[in-house]
């Protein structure tokens, strides 16, 4: 799960790593934008069930979505034969 | 009048909210710990200054789902007066009960310094007792205070006059100079539209007696007292 500030809310460290970069001639950037992260380990029976609660939980705690938005993505694979 | 000091892990300007209302005011005062779920009668309840949860995820983010928040929340909407310190303010943010939210500060330093704030209403149990456009002499402390709504948001807020502190020179003067971590409006503090409750980024507790600097923010608490007897 990856919360960002939202493109409205400015975002005072990524503005200071773009003049980082900036400044070791990587003219090439044009934003940066940092972040949270998040893994779940998620029991459930399908990938869907996982994204429905994994975008609950983002709601209700992970994200402040007043200021953050975020993006959910599944990987069934992980944690199968545990 | 009794006041609740709500306790959370990491809350550490408990014991000065107490210190302001019991030994400054001479009113009653009990500690209400994060996990219980009674208030115990009390007349106004005070969401104090601290780093509850360490500020782990975001500033106020757990604390607001603690039990003892369904209590306030339920004083909260039978209009029993409320106010959010610091990580009380940010607190009662995460948990909806005001609007908004608060980023870090704009240079993203954590802040330790006396402001002026201007009380911009006394319609509030915390500033009844104070006059409109009074400056008040307070310390802030905190990283995150950068108080922030979407402009629609702001709009209301000031049409609602939700808006109950703003940062302002000594001379009640705002400026992009004064408003010392970004905030949108210079805005310091704000109330619901029922106007019971009332969060700030200042510590008024702190500001309590003259021999700590400034005695500014006992009209905030003397507020509440004279409220409740009105």
């Amino acid at each position: 799960m990856f919360v960002t500030l939202k493109p409205s809310v400015f975002d005072p460290q990524g503005q200071t790593i773009l003049d980082a970069l900036s400044s070791l001639g990587y003219e090439s950037v044009r934003d940066v934008r940092q972040g949270k992260f998040f893994e779940l380990d998620v029991v459930a029976d399908s990938a869907q069930e996982a994204m429905t609660i994994s975008t609950e939980i983002a709601d209700k705690l992970l994200a402040n979505t007043v200021i953050e938005g975020y993006r959910v993505e599944v990987d069934p694979k992980r944690g199968e034969g545990d | 009048m009794k006041f609740a000091i709500i306790e959370f892990p990491g809350s550490n300007c408990d014991h000065d909210a107490y210190h302001a209302v019991r030994h400054v005011l001479g009113q009653q005062a009990d500690f209400i710990w994060h996990k219980d779920t009674d208030l115990r009668g009390a007349d106004t309840v005070v969401l104090p200054g601290g780093f509850s949860y360490g500020d782990y995820l975001r500033t106020g983010a757990i604390a607001s789902f603690s039990p003892v928040m369904d209590k306030v929340r339920e004083f909260a909407a039978a209009g029993g007066p409320v106010i959010g310190i610091c990580n009380g303010f940010q607190i009662l943010l995460e948990a909806g009960l005001l609007d908004g939210a608060l980023l870090r500060n704009r240079r993203l330093k954590f802040l330790c310094q006396d402001v002026h704030v201007r009380v911009e209403a006394t319609d509030t149990p915390f500033t009844a007792s104070a006059e409109l456009g009074q400056v008040l002499k307070l310390p802030i402390a905190h990283r995150e205070g950068n108080y922030h709504v979407v402009p629609e948001r702001l709009a209301d807020l000031e049409a609602n006059r939700q808006v109950i502190f703003r940062y302002c020179d000594s001379a009640g003067l705002t400026s992009d100079s004064v408003n010392p971590n970004g905030s949108v409006g210079s805005i310091a503090g704000i109330c619901n539209l029922r106007r019971n409750v009332v969060g700030l980024m200042p510590h008024p507790e702190r500001a309590c007696e003259s021999l700590l600097g400034s005695d500014d923010g006992r009209v905030v608490f003397e507020s509440a007292v004279a409220a409740l007897v009105a």
